[in-house]
């Protein structure tokens, strides 16, 4: 049951249009009742092909030896593509937007860095000859020692999953293997915070489990191209990236998307495609190459699994002071799109809340896991899971009601974001109150009648002293996790760790341009290492 | 590979097919016959985008053999319009918003209709039981299951 | 055996479309000798409804009915660049893309019915219904049928326009963060009620009550049609999904359906939506993106329901009867919180 609030924000909206808010049916909707939309395995194409791979059974192991001979005289097939064949085996997706260093291959040559990359590609002439072909390939491994664990990844002497990042973090502007957040003296506040409350939160990997699963038909045209029907979430993302692995021109691919069988951020990777059409140019006949469900759940890229240490002071009457967040982004064997992520997440800290003192550190880490990738709700939903269970935590600490809670702490228009960015347009007040109304959910007067447009501003539009790194940042300490709701509240004041710092008067921040600057030649001082 | 011939009534319509061995009802349906509605979801019978009806019962495509359907009667969403009017079904979950991506509308529409079929007035918990072998990853299933009541009461659209 | 209900909350914000920008869409619109409008993009429809929110955003900028459009998408030798569809873009990016390459066409269209009417364009108004006038003169009215035959065949026009929308990309500071992340944020709060079983630690969700803000609901329809399969996925997200149930060690993953959990139609519970509309100064008609930021408030506020149920705080998700049941024995039995 929906119900739009027209009342709230009225004056700032002209409701007299004529197509925008009326409910009008979906263009798809009769394809979708009648079968007849189209997705990309609905195209059958004479003297199709069909293309599988081998998948590696070690999660880190050198490949010593890969024997096709029995493969190659299996029934039907059409051709083995081995590393060696792709054109150009190392690629990054977001290298398309000069984002981070090439690390993956189509086709592992000499090393396998999680359990189920891709080895070689078998193209026969049906998908069970295929499987056929692959039974026979015979792969010699020397199995290598694995990490799994975030943190552990990142301890000196773990195994390195990744020669691209030997450190199995993504670094970032070149120095840091973390993307950091500096807003305040998060350290001095937490000293003088009433109560501090540390917790670690693990949100795991999820499948996007879309109901269709990923996979391209790829075929040779008449005119030098080839057709590629794709289930790709982003079209161009995916011409790009094929045209830069096969070191071909982009305008030799005409790719068509279907209507997608779901994405839910899992069709973005362009996995199938390059093989798929690479099968096409080898073969000359069309290949298709569209992934099993087991495939889809075990070797697909799911949503990775975060792991986040918030540590909160808040005052007696519920004021979160400070808020200090280190956060790992288990980013599987290779980078994909996590680096992308843990940057987002730092710029969401610390929540939609005015905190005047926030701290944060978010690591884009490699393990010997299948690599993950984008999800609804990308960077975000991991961390709104630990900072709301957080906040009902901080709630609970200080006998606020949970809702009046987030009122008090929520952000408003003209407060400074920790990102350093005013905030404007805000409406997450109005939302607590309406929900709160219609759960019948009773809050006092005083928080029914707050605002996002009132009450902003001011001193809390102002960017704090932010102290220089070299006082403020220990070396990775070990953080330790309290307990909370199982003991009485006064227990849970913790003493400070260290005495607070000298009062420094650090220098104010320097002017910098509000605007954001233009065009694609600023990418390379944006992002943390430019392709080469 | 020696093939076997195969007949067996499409939508009503009387078809001959040569298959491999082992090949099965949905790869049959959409590569030989040539009908794309049934969707290959997961080919372990775990997620019902395949379902179509054998004599009027609701089956999954993928885990049956095509050869046992030889001589019986299948039904798939490229029959169930009625002429060139949609089947009260089809009309409810366009009312009611009931697809998103759609890959999961085939298999849902027959096993909805398989539900109707037999029982033309079900109780929302028998509308649940009869999509449960059926997973839709987009809508939370609230509006599938809306529109199959809705449909089952008549209250469709013309 | 006992089964306990509990409330809890969360409230989120969320960014719209790529973070830091740089993330351009373009769009093509064009009308045939009928006055029929196409939209051409290469953005992909994936069930979250681009062809419709963007005829939608098209026909209203024209001023022509929605039948008058049709949007085609996905293919690249038509439809110019797009990034894709993620990060919450497709609308904001997208459909501010079409309204711009609308809002060519229409000052085509206009100049050629002005031609016709032999009136200045600046005094012509659409009515939405496939009709151009003279403001204040209804008679004095042309159809954008007969507009499109004269720019065609007659004035020889093309009732056209190119669009694109991009974000310029903002810079991030290596020490501090400082940067800009997006142009707006959508706002949600949600209740979510549950009830534990304290002898098998099973968790039932029975009912959630939210209040989405969303710049402007373009279609309500389509926004309910994301809301309610979004929260639903919130709901499998926190209670079910994982491929990797002993993370971080990688075994038993799943293979199919049956052993990769998600809430079935008998799992489902009711759900009360409220939706709020504060415009984005930058969205298309105000619109920001609902997509992907719906699922997220669930998550807290299951677990923090949990709390209010039983006394347990999980912070590993997803919350299994496994860890629920551990976490009740461990505290030597369920404790109620104060009731909400």
């Amino acid at each position: 049951m929906l119900e739009l609030r027209k009342d709230i924000f009225a004056d700032e909206r002209d409701d007299n249009l004529k197509e925008i808010g009326k409910g009008t049916q979906r263009q798809d909707m009769l394809g979708h009742v009648t079968g007849t939309s189209n997705y990309f395995n609905d195209h059958k194409l004479q003297g199709m092909l069909h293309l599988k791979v081998v998948r590696s059974t070690q999660a880190h192991a050198r490949i010593r030896r890969i024997d096709t001979t029995e493969a190659e005289r299996s029934a039907g097939v059409r051709r083995i593509i081995r590393g060696t064949d792709v054109p150009v085996n190392l690629n990054t997706l977001l290298s398309l937007i000069n984002f981070g260093k090439d690390d993956e291959p189509s086709l592992a040559v000499d090393k396998v860095r999680y359990k189920g990359e891709p080895i070689l590609a078998i193209v026969a002439d049906s998908e069970r000859e295929a499987f056929e072909a692959i039974a026979k390939v015979k792969v010699d491994y020397e199995p290598l020692p694995a990490v799994f664990d975030v943190e552990d990844a990142l301890k000196p002497g773990a195994p390195v999953v990744n020669e691209t990042y030997p450190k199995n973090a993504f670094i970032y502007h070149d120095v840091y293997d973390h993307q950091r957040l500096r807003f305040g003296d998060a350290d001095a506040a937490l000293a003088s915070a009433d109560h501090v409350l540390e917790q670690r939160y693990q949100m795991s990997p999820i499948e996007h489990a879309p109901t269709e699963t990923n996979g391209a038909i790829a075929a040779p045209d008449t005119n030098g191209r080839y057709v590629v029907y794709t289930s790709t979430q982003a079209l161009f993302f995916s011409v790009d990236t094929c045209a830069k692995i096969l070191d071909v021109p982009s305008n030799t691919f005409h790719f068509i998307g279907g209507t997608v069988g779901g994405g839910f951020g899992g069709k973005v990777d362009t996995l199938t495609e390059p093989l798929a059409i690479l099968g096409a140019m080898l073969t000359g006949r069309p290949v298709r190459y569209v992934f099993g469900r087991e495939e889809e759940m075990q070797y697909g890229p799911p949503r990775g699994a975060e792991r986040i240490y918030i540590k909160d002071g808040v005052m007696r009457d519920g004021r979160i002071v400070a808020r200090k967040i280190r956060a790992y982004f288990d980013s599987g064997a290779y980078t994909r799109l996590s680096s992308y992520a843990a940057v987002k997440c730092a710029a969401h800290l610390p929540g939609p809340y005015t905190i005047p003192n926030v701290y944060g550190d978010v690591y884009c880490v490699f393990t010997n896991r299948t690599p993950a990738t984008a999800m609804r709700g990308f960077g975000v939903t991991a961390m709104d899971f630990a900072i709301e269970c957080q906040m009902d935590k901080l709630a609970n600490l200080v006998g606020m009601d949970p809702m009046e809670f987030r009122i008090l702490n929520a952000y408003r228009d003209g407060d400074m974001k920790a990102h350093r960015r005013e905030a404007k347009n805000t409406a997450l007040i109005e939302c607590v109150q309406v929900a709160a109304e219609k759960a019948k959910w009773p809050i006092r007067d005083e928080f029914r009648r707050a605002s996002s447009r009132k009450d902003g501003g001011g001193s809390r539009a102002a960017i704090p002293p932010t102290p220089t790194e070299s006082r403020a940042r220990p070396a990775a300490p070990a953080q330790q996790r309290t307990s909370y709701d199982r003991a009485p509240v006064t227990a849970t004041r913790e003493p400070p760790r260290e005495p607070p710092p000298p009062p420094t008067t650090p220098p104010p921040p320097p002017p910098r341009p509000s605007a954001p600057s233009h065009g694609a030649t600023r990418f390379s001082s944006v992002f943390g290492t430019r392709r080469r | 590979m020696s093939k076997i011939p195969l007949q067996f009534r499409h939508n009503g319509r009387d078809v001959a097919i040569f298959v491999d061995g082992g090949t099965n009802l949905l790869v049959a349906l959409r590569e030989l016959i040539g009908d794309m509605t049934p969707k290959f979801g997961c080919g372990q019978g775990g997620c019902g985008t395949c379902s179509v009806l054998i004599d009027g019962e609701l089956h999954l495509s993928c885990l049956t053999l095509a050869e046992t359907v030889a001589g019986r009667s299948i039904e798939t969403l490229d029959g169930m319009k009625q002429g060139p009017n949609l089947h009260p079904l089809q009309r409810a979950f366009a009312d009611h918003f009931a697809a998103q991506c759609g890959y999961c509308t085939p298999g849902m529409l027959m096993a909805a209709k398989a539900l109707l079929d037999r029982n033309p007035s079900p109780s929302r918990d028998e509308v649940i039981e009869a999509i449960s072998g059926n997973i839709c990853r987009c809508t939370g299933y609230e509006p599938i299951i809306n529109a199959i009541l809705a449909a089952a009461s008549g209250r469709v659209s013309a | 055996m006992t089964r306990h209900r509990g409330r809890g909350m969360a409230s989120i914000n969320y960014p719209i479309g790529m973070n830091l920008g740089g993330d351009p869409s373009q769009a093509l619109v064009h009308s045939n000798p009928s006055g029929k409008f196409t939209v051409a993009l290469s953005s992909i429809d994936l069930g979250q409804g681009m062809k419709s929110v963007t005829r939608q955003i098209c026909a209203e900028t024209l001023g022509v009915p929605v039948e008058d459009v049709y949007v085609d998408t996905a293919d690249s030798d038509t439809g110019p660049h797009c990034m894709g569809s993620f990060a919450s873009r497709g609308t904001h990016r997208v459909g501010n893309a079409v309204m711009a390459a609308a809002r060519e066409a229409r000052g085509v269209m206009m100049e050629a019915a002005a031609e016709e009417l032999e009136v200045n364009a600046a005094d012509l108004e659409t009515d939405g219904r496939g009709n151009i006038h003279v403001k204040g003169a209804p008679h004095r009215s042309i159809s954008t049928k007969d507009v499109a035959i004269a720019a065609q065949f007659k004035q020889g026009k093309t009732i056209s326009g190119r669009g694109i929308f991009l974000v310029p990309l903002s810079n991030v500071d290596p020490e501090t963060g400082e940067m800009s992340p997006a142009t707006c944020y959508a706002h949600a709060c949600l209740v979510a009620e549950v009830e534990v079983d304290d002898e098998t630690g099973d968790v039932a969700m029975v009912r959630m009550d939210s209040a989405y803000e969303l710049g402007r609901a373009l279609n309500p329809r389509l926004v309910e049609q994301q809301l309610v399969g979004g929260a639903w996925m919130g709901v499998s997200h926190a209670l079910y999904e994982t491929p990797e149930p002993y993370y971080p060690d990688p075994v038993h993953g799943p293979r199919d359906f049956v052993e990769y959990l998600m809430p079935g139609p008998g799992d489902i519970c009711p759900h009360d939506i409220a939706v709020l509309e504060r415009p984005a100064p930058d969205g298309p008609f105000g619109a920001k993106g609902p997509g992907e930021m719906c699922a997220n408030p669930v998550l807290p506020a299951v677990a923090n329901a949990i709390f209010n149920a039983v006394g347990v705080r999980i912070d590993d998700l997803p919350i299994t009867p496994e860890k629920v049941l551990r976490a009740i024995k461990a505290q030597g039995g369920a404790r109620p919180q104060a009731r909400r």
